[in-house]
């Protein structure tokens, strides 16, 4: 039963693809089969590995340090909360602007490479996990922690029994979030500042018009995201469940 | 008050010190020039009118964006609301809808449309629609029974009822929806005039960073952090008096 609805969706998406590939040919698109063919083909191209290692290793470095670094930011003013108030607008707008518009900065900074593409994830997935976590610490239920201080549980005690239980499941929010846009800011890193990895190989196919090699990466892309988002939804709502 | 004067003690603060940091070469100028210079060249660029026409094209495929998004989240919104079947089938597609990195798609839409104002204006419907969807179906889901039992006692029909009814009890959701809209429609196309375009506001940074034109290019990106965060800004406070106004109502 609750298998059915996404296998449906699934379905539909393949079905319109292939309607959409009838509709406009060769020219522009190819059909669902062709591409998952493709896709296969790729994966077994060892000249295609090593950009996927590429990928993978600045996406997991972006992606932790936003984690890091979103933690040390959204924790400290969570409870804090003065210094909340006063952060939040300033983050709220920072999240609200297109981050590509500081590329160029970053590219400055770090040079064309690996570590400004991790920059540029990073960047993408600190403010929302920074959000996420000030929210999910402010709204700790104050009777919980009078009801600790009553019972004269020791700081150890407060943070895994209390703190803890009662911010993880907004955190495990923040970080689904952080995910999906850390892997966004990695590839469009790749797209403008690299030589290797997923989202040069796509600017690459594009300006050589290799409509198979475009398909197969977005396809591969696109699996990839909605794989772990559906992982992370699953344990997000388990924690939301049970709080 | 006070936050507010704090906040804004923090914002110069820290324009102060990159502003120092720059005068005094600890950054150097051919990484970040002062921000002092920035809002000089700024105010250089839009009296000269040089970049009026990039400007203009990025302002003109954001509002076709933002427009055609909101209608479009609202309607799809409001039909999706009254064929619940339809709904349940597309909810995995609404969670997973902005974990997919939706400018994947951008080289596929250049190939599809061609390299007009089209593929990037599209990227700026897509991300901004589901929001518009998501808020509006959010907003309806919350109209009490109640109402919707007058509106049958009055003998009104589905278009009837979602326009007198169901849209304006909503609306304050689906205003969130808009404001989401507005911050993606910009985040969307500025990103794809980025990738490759012909011109446009982040056409012109990107040529401005290949000729190592800094004072332009900081200047471009100056200008649209400004305008997208007035916007948003202006945008948060009327929702602010939108729903205190519904709350004392």
């Amino acid at each position: 039963m609750k298998w059915r609805d996404p296998l449906i969706l699934v379905f539909l998406i393949f079905v319109l693809w292939e309607a959409l590939y009838l509709l406009v040919g060769d020219v522009a698109l190819r059909s669902p089969a062709t591409t998952v063919h493709n896709l296969g083909n790729l994966l077994n191209d060892p000249r295609f590995l090593p950009h996927i290692n590429e990928t993978a290793i600045a996406f997991a470095q972006g992606f932790a340090i936003a984690v890091v670094v979103g933690l040390l930011i959204g924790v400290p003013l969570g409870a804090a909360r003065f210094a909340g108030e006063v952060a939040e607008p300033i983050l709220v707008a920072i999240y609200s602007i297109p981050k590509v518009t500081l590329y160029p900065v970053i590219l400055l900074v770090f040079g064309i490479g690996m570590p400004a593409k991790v920059a540029f994830g990073a960047i993408h997935g600190i403010v929302p996990i920074s959000i996420f976590a000030m929210n999910a610490v402010r709204n700790i239920n104050p009777t919980h922690l009078r009801t600790a201080r009553a019972m004269r549980m020791s700081w150890l005690a407060l943070t895994l029994k209390i703190l803890i239980p009662a911010a993880l499941p907004e955190i495990v929010s923040g970080i689904r979030v952080g995910f999906s846009l850390a892997l966004i800011g990695t590839l469009l890193g790749e797209m403008f500042g690299s030589q290797r990895g997923l989202g040069h190989l796509l600017m690459q196919a594009m300006s050589l018009h290799n409509i198979e090699r475009i398909l197969a990466l977005t396809l591969l892309l696109v699996v990839f995201a909605a794989g772990v988002n559906a992982l992370l939804l699953a344990l997000d709502r388990r924690l939301h469940a049970r709080a | 008050m006070k936050v507010s004067l704090v906040r804004w003690m923090v914002i110069v603060g820290a324009v102060g010190l990159l502003e120092i940091l720059c005068r005094l070469g600890v950054i150097p100028n051919f990484t970040v020039i002062p921000p002092s210079a920035m809002a000089q060249s700024l105010w250089k660029i839009l009296a000269s009118g040089k970049f009026s026409h990039d400007i203009a094209a990025t302002l003109v495929n954001v509002g076709i964006a933002i427009v055609s998004a909101m209608i479009a989240g609202v309607a799809l919104g409001t039909a999706l609301h009254g064929w619940p079947a339809a709904r349940r089938t597309l909810d995995p597609l609404f969670a997973t809808y902005y974990a997919v990195p939706m400018y994947a798609f951008y080289p596929l839409l250049i190939v599809i449309f061609g390299l007009g104002d089209f593929p990037q204006v599209a990227i700026g419907f897509l991300l901004a629609v589901m929001a518009v969807i998501i808020n509006t179906l959010n907003g309806l889901d919350r109209v009490p029974a109640v109402l919707l039992k007058t509106a049958r006692v009055h003998g009104l029909g589905f278009i009837q009822e979602a326009f007198h009814i169901r849209l304006p009890y909503a609306a304050p959701y689906v205003f969130t929806g808009f404001k989401l809209a507005v911050a993606y429609s910009f985040i969307g196309v500025i990103g794809a005039e980025f990738i490759t375009s012909s011109r446009g506001i982040g056409y012109e940074i990107s040529f401005a960073y290949n000729n190592f034109d800094n004072p332009v290019m900081y200047a471009m990106i100056l200008f649209i952090l400004l305008l997208v965060i007035t916007v948003n800004m202006s945008l948060h406070a009327w929702e602010k008096r939108l729903l205190s106004r519904r709350r004392r109502a």
